[in-house]
Formats: structure tokens, C-alpha cells, sequence
């Protein structure tokens, strides 16, 4: 008996411990794969490849306001605060320096108040524990062995509450199936050991995916040794999207 | 290639690219007509369960009532999907870590509360009608359904004897007993949909499923106070226009009824409206006192793009104007009416406030969304999630009311059962 209670808890503190840094926790489950992603936003050049090759792998009209994946813009002023814009996704990358309000809106921001400028690529962060599967009244949406998130669009009855629940805004109706959409690390191409479209368009390795099972996988080793950090860790969902050179600014 | 939710909504500012105002109109009409139904029924319970005299002529109006909307109210839900004709896919898979997955299962158990209800309180009714129907010669038309209808509704059960219909009045009081708690649930639990959105600043609150009961109960009992009213008022110019002395019920004796039935049940509508404004006030003090991280986004939406609907619309007409005008002394039927219609619509403004209020801002906090509704249709998708699917769902319980006071009087006052 005291052994028993010993025993427990030891596995809660050693639990406990690993619960503050998550990938140590998922290396030590008995799944042999589970995917990850590493976005490099230093390397990031709002290209928009990825958007483009996302759309076109997927099936999502190229032309609808929608995109399982999209890149934002972020430009730090001196004086007027943070601007972020992502116009149409970003499907046709950063052609102008001018920053998109919204309402058909622009503003022109000078070179000479600018503090620093960047962009985040943005994608379903396939969580751990994602509110998106929790909330599905059908069962339509489940996770893979594998942590992926996935949506069986012959099963799902366009209720929405996913897209509610998702703290990253990442889900939305197809605009022609007219059920919930979302990224999946392009599990099918996954599934045939190709990699995720966006991966392969971008022409500068800011997006790269990987099994965090895999010791010798370079991005398990990035993961595990640089200082990554997460999207909003506060709502408890457990992403497993990991941004190197996130900054305090993005959203 | 157009996405559908762009024909009601508007970005401003960094909103992510996914982001639109996803429940609409519909969304809205559907914690506003459960939450009729659960007012109607507590109303008719607090007769039937509490002894509540005074609202016995209320209460199996409400009951009635709160039937007809109860079959409604699964519509909003169903007009809403984008895929209605998978509606039973809950049923099949119901996935129970979902707050919508047994919302099904709730509503068929509430339901059949309601309708056992139904049954043992117009049960000697149905007897009576079906046996001084069968014995009459040269039916009309309407005399055999109303025949077959009552016939068929008794289930075969014809016995009226003393221990039967007490056993019957007993079996009342029961289900009101047991209804109450479940209509509570059935509204709690639509609160619990929106309050355990995490995503959702303005959604997630433990309170939610309680505002939304108070406000369910403040809302039913209005409308059934209106609407009787409303019927009331009919029955009078019908019994002027007769000006017997025989004729029956006078018209002083449904004046004298219906003055009676308002005074108390406003005054309970009253005690209903204190707590549910406290409540809601309570939730507005506690966020902006504790202001965390979203608060500065609420704060613009509350006190700044949203200011007319939930400061105007929701507190002052729908709950102050209301307040003061049921207090004043002397209550007259043209303020009552007054009244209830301004407290109805204050809480359609509060669902209103919430449904529409939690999508109008961005999840990144840096933009906000703004919804128009469609007035005219263009196809389906506008007419469902538009103004026109919105009076649809509003108009079908007094159609279904209607037809259901053919089988089961509520207007009766001398003949009227327990």
C-alpha cells in the first residue's frame, strides 16, 4: 500500500515535471510518431508560396477569403503602436508596403518610424488536447494516432461550433462542401512519407515538420535544444506548432 | 468564389483571415425560444407545483404554450446547420464531450415531460369530448377530427372515476416537479454551450447558464402574460358584442379575471427581472474589476461599438423602462402590455448582445466584426440565416399554439379542468 502511494506519487511529480515542458512529455508517450512543426519566422520573407501551395493541394478555391494556412505581417512603429495585416491570406505574398485595415482601408507607414517588421506563417497547431474535438457533437472530428487533427467531411453537420472553439481562428466552412475545414499537416501526403505542401513551396526552410518521436529528427533536436516557444499557451490546448523567434507583438 | 458568412459580415482592423461571424440570426433565436419555453413551463409549475392559486388560469395556458414553442425550438438548430439533412447524425454518433451532443436527448426527455403533462391534465377533457362526440349524430367535418383527434388522444383510457382523476391530479403535480428542474437544465444547458467556449472572451463565464435561466424565466413569463392578454382582450370585444345578460363569461367576470391574473404574475415577472439583472450587471462589474488580458477589447466592444445595443436596447428599454412601468401603482392592461412587449425585447437584445456581441470582436484582439443582417433573401443560406427565417421561427409556436387549443381549451373559464 505505501508502496502503491509512493509509487503514484512519484509518476504524478515526474508528470508534473514533465507537463511544464511539453515535448519531453510527448517523446516519453508510447506513440511512434507524432507530428510537429517548426516555423522559423527569422526566415519568413512573405513570400506566400505556402498559401498558394496550400490552396491548390487542398482543394480550397483559390479565390474564396478562406485558407487552412496564411501569413501575417507584423510592423512595430515608434509612435503609432503595432500594425499586423494578412491581406487574402497572404495567397499572393506581400505586394505592397502599405498595411491593410480592412473595409477596402490602407495606411502608408514611413520607413523612418518603422522599429522592426516581420511575418509569421500561420497553421493549425494540431493540439495535444484540442477544444476543436472536445466541442464536435458528431464525433466528425477526431485526432490520429499520430496527433493530427482531422475532419471526416462526410460526417460533419456544419454546426460551427468548432470554428468557435478554436482559439487560433485556424477552422472555417468550405466555401463549396460546406462543412469544417482545417489544416492537417497534409496528413495524406504524410500518410504516402511526402511532406506537407507548404513545406515544400517554401523557398526558404521557414516551415519544416517533423516527428517529435524521432530522436535523430532535426526538428525533434531544434525543438528540444533552441528556445521555441508557442501560440497561446494560456488556453491550455497544448499546441504543437513550435515558432522560433516569436515575438511579444503577435497574435 | 464568394465564402457564405461574407454576405453578413464586415472586417475592420487585423482579424484572421478564417474569422467571420459564424452564428447568426439563428443562433441567436435559439437560446431566445428555449428560454420561452422554459419560462412558460416554470410559469405554469409554479400553479400546479406550488399551489399557486392565483395563477391557475395562467397556468394551463402557459403549459400549452410552452408545447408549442417547445416544438419550434429545435428549428433555429436545424436552420442553422450547414448540413441540415445530417441533423440525426447526433443521435447516431453523439459525441458526449460536445455541450450540443445531448441537446437532442434533453429536449426529447423535456418534451416528453410536457406531453405526459399534457395528458393527465386534459385527460378528462379528451374523455368528454370523445364521448358526448360519439354519441351525436350527423358530425360535421370538423366534429369527426375533432372526435377521431380526442378519441385517438386518450390512449383508450376512459375511466373517470374519483381515484382516477385524483391519481391523474397527482401524476400532474409530479411532472410539474420534475419538469421544472429539466426545463432549468434544458436552458442552463444552452447557456453552457456559449459560457464553456473557451475561445471566447465575452462567452466564457460560469454564470452564463444562469443568466440564461433567469433571463428564460423573464422572457416565457412575459409572453405568456402578453399573449394571454392579448387572447383575453378578444374574449371581451366577443362578449360585448353579444350584450346578454346570459351571455357567458361576462364581460365583467373576464375583466375581473384578467386584472387579477396580471397583477400577480407581473409581480412575480418583477422578482424574475431583479435577479437576472443583478446577474448580468455582476458579470460586467466582475470583468472590468478583474480586466484581464481581453478586457481592453470588451471594454470597446461593450462600452463603444456595441454601447446602443447593450446600454440603450438591453438595459435601458428592454429592463429599466419595463421595471419602472410595471412598479408604478395602479397597473392598466395598456402599460402591462406596454411592458411585457419592451421586457420580450429586451431579452432577444440580451441574446442578441451575447451571440452576436462574443463574434464581434477578433480573436486576435486587434480587430472586430460587424454583422448585417440579410433583410431580403438572395437564395437558401440568406433566407435561413436572415430576417425572414428569423419571423418564420418567431410566428410558427402561435400557428402551433393555435392549433393545439383546438384539442386542448385553455380559454375556458367556468369549464376549465382542475
Amino acid at each position: 500500500m505505501k508502496f502503491a502511494l509512493g509509487g503514484s506519487g512519484a509518476l504524478v511529480f515526474t508528470r508534473g515535471l514533465n507537463e511544464i515542458f511539453r515535448p519531453v512529455a510527448l517523446q516519453a508517450s508510447s506513440r511512434p510518431v507524432r507530428w510537429v512543426f517548426l516555423v522559423d519566422t527569422y526566415k519568413c520573407i512573405g513570400c506566400g508560396f505556402c498559401v498558394k501551395a496550400c490552396k491548390l493541394e487542398n482543394e480550397i478555391p483559390f479565390e474564396a477569403n478562406v485558407s487552412r494556412t496564411w501569413v501575417e505581417r507584423y510592423i512595430v512603429t515608434k509612435e503609432d503602436g503595432v500594425f499586423a495585416d494578412t491581406p487574402k491570406e497572404a495567397r499572393h505574398g506581400f505586394t505592397t508596403s502599405r498595411v491593410d485595415l480592412g473595409q477596402g482601408k490602407y495606411k502608408d507607414i514611413p520607413r523612418e518610424i518603422i522599429d522592426k517588421a516581420f511575418f509569421v506563417p500561420k497553421l493549425c497547431n494540431q493540439c495535444e488536447k484540442p477544444p476543436c474535438v472536445q466541442v464536435c457533437p458528431v464525433g466528425a472530428t477526431y485526432q490520429t494516432a499520430e496527433g493530427v487533427v482531422l475532419v471526416d467531411q462526410k460526417w460533419c453537420i456544419g454546426c460551427g461550433y468548432c470554428i468557435m472553439a478554436c482559439p487560433y481562428g485556424m477552422r472555417f466552412f468550405h466555401p463549396v462542401h460546406h462543412v469544417a475545414e482545417k489544416c492537417n499537416f497534409c496528413y495524406h501526403r504524410l500518410a504516402k512519407k511526402m511532406k506537407p505542401a507548404c513545406v515544400l513551396a517554401c523557398p526558404v526552410g521557414a516551415r519544416r515538420i517533423g516527428n517529435i518521436k524521432d530522436p535523430g529528427d532535426a526538428v525533434a533536436k531544434t525543438i528540444m535544444t533552441q528556445r521555441v516557444s508557442i501560440h497561446k499557451p494560456e488556453y491550455g490546448t497544448n499546441p504543437q506548432v513550435y515558432y522560433l523567434g516569436l515575438s511579444e507583438e503577435v497574435r | 468564389m464568394t465564402v457564405l458568412e461574407e454576405a453578413w459580415t464586415i472586417k475592420e482592423l487585423f482579424v484572421y483571415p478564417n474569422e467571420y461571424i459564424y452564428w447568426s440570426i439563428q443562433i441567436v433565436m435559439y437560446p431566445f425560444m428555449t428560454g420561452l419555453v422554459a419560462g412558460a413551463f416554470v410559469l405554469s409549475s409554479l400553479y400546479h407545483l406550488f399551489g399557486i392559486r392565483q395563477l391557475k388560469e395562467i397556468a394551463r395556458f402557459s403549459l400549452v404554450f410552452s408545447f408549442a414553442l417547445l416544438m419550434v425550438a429545435p428549428l433555429p438548430l436545424l436552420f442553422h446547420l450547414l448540413r441540415p439533412e445530417r441533423n440525426f447524425y447526433v443521435f447516431m454518433t453523439p459525441h458526449f464531450t460536445s455541450a450540443i451532443a445531448a441537446f437532442g436527448i434533453v429536449l426529447f426527455v423535456y418534451g416528453s415531460i410536457v406531453a405526459s403533462e399534457l395528458w393527465f391534465l386534459y385527460r378528462k377533457h379528451l374523455v368528454e369530448t370523445s364521448s358526448k362526440l360519439k354519441n351525436q349524430l350527423n358530425k360535421t367535418l370538423a366534429e369527426k377530427i375533432r372526435y377521431w383527434v380526442s378519441t385517438i388522444l386518450t390512449l383508450g383510457v376512459f375511466d373517470l372515476s374519483e381515484t382516477t382523476l385524483r391519481k391523474d391530479e397527482k401524476a400532474v403535480k409530479v411532472l410539474a416537479g420534475v419538469g421544472v428542474p429539466v426545463a432549468c437544465f434544458l436552458h442552463g444547458y444552452a447557456g453552457f454551450i456559449f459560457g464553456s467556449v473557451k475561445a471566447n472572451a465575452l462567452w466564457m463565464t460560469p454564470l452564463m447558464p444562469v443568466i440564461f435561466i433567469m433571463s428564460a424565466v423573464v422572457s416565457g413569463v412575459a409572453l405568456c402574460l402578453l399573449t394571454y392578454i392579448i387572447v383575453m382582450e378578444i374574449k371581451k370585444i366577443m362578449a360585448s358584442r353579444k350584450r346578454s345578460p346570459l351571455a357567458h363569461p361576462t364581460l365583467e367576470e373576464i375583466r375581473g379575471v384578467e386584472m387579477y391574473e396580471i397583477g400577480i404574475t407581473s409581480k412575480y415577472l418583477i422578482f424574475f427581472l431583479i435577479f437576472s439583472i443583478s446577474l448580468e450587471l455582476l458579470d460586467l462589474v466582475f470583468r472590468g474589476y478583474t480586466a484581464v488580458k481581453s478586457w481592453d477589447i470588451l471594454r470597446n466592444v461593450i462600452y463603444g461599438k456595441d454601447f446602443i445595443n447593450i446600454f440603450l436596447l438591453q438595459y435601458t428599454l428592454g429592463n429599466l423602462f419595463p421595471f419602472i412601468l410595471l412598479l408604478i401603482p395602479w397597473l392598466t392592461i395598456r402599460r402591462a402590455v406596454v411592458a411585457l412587449v419592451l421586457v420580450i425585447f429586451g431579452v432577444f437584445m440580451m441574446r442578441w448582445n451575447v451571440v452576436i456581441g462574443g463574434q464581434s470582436f477578433s480573436l486576435t484582439f486587434s480587430g472586430y466584426m460587424h454583422y448585417h443582417l440579410p433583410l431580403i433573401p438572395r437564395d437558401l443560406e440568406t433566407f435561413k440565416e436572415g430576417l425572414a427565417g428569423a419571423l418564420l421561427i418567431l410566428g410558427l409556436p402561435f400557428a402551433l399554439f393555435w392549433a393545439l387549443s383546438r384539442i386542448f381549451p385553455v380559454f375556458d373559464l367556468k369549464e376549465s379542468p382542475r
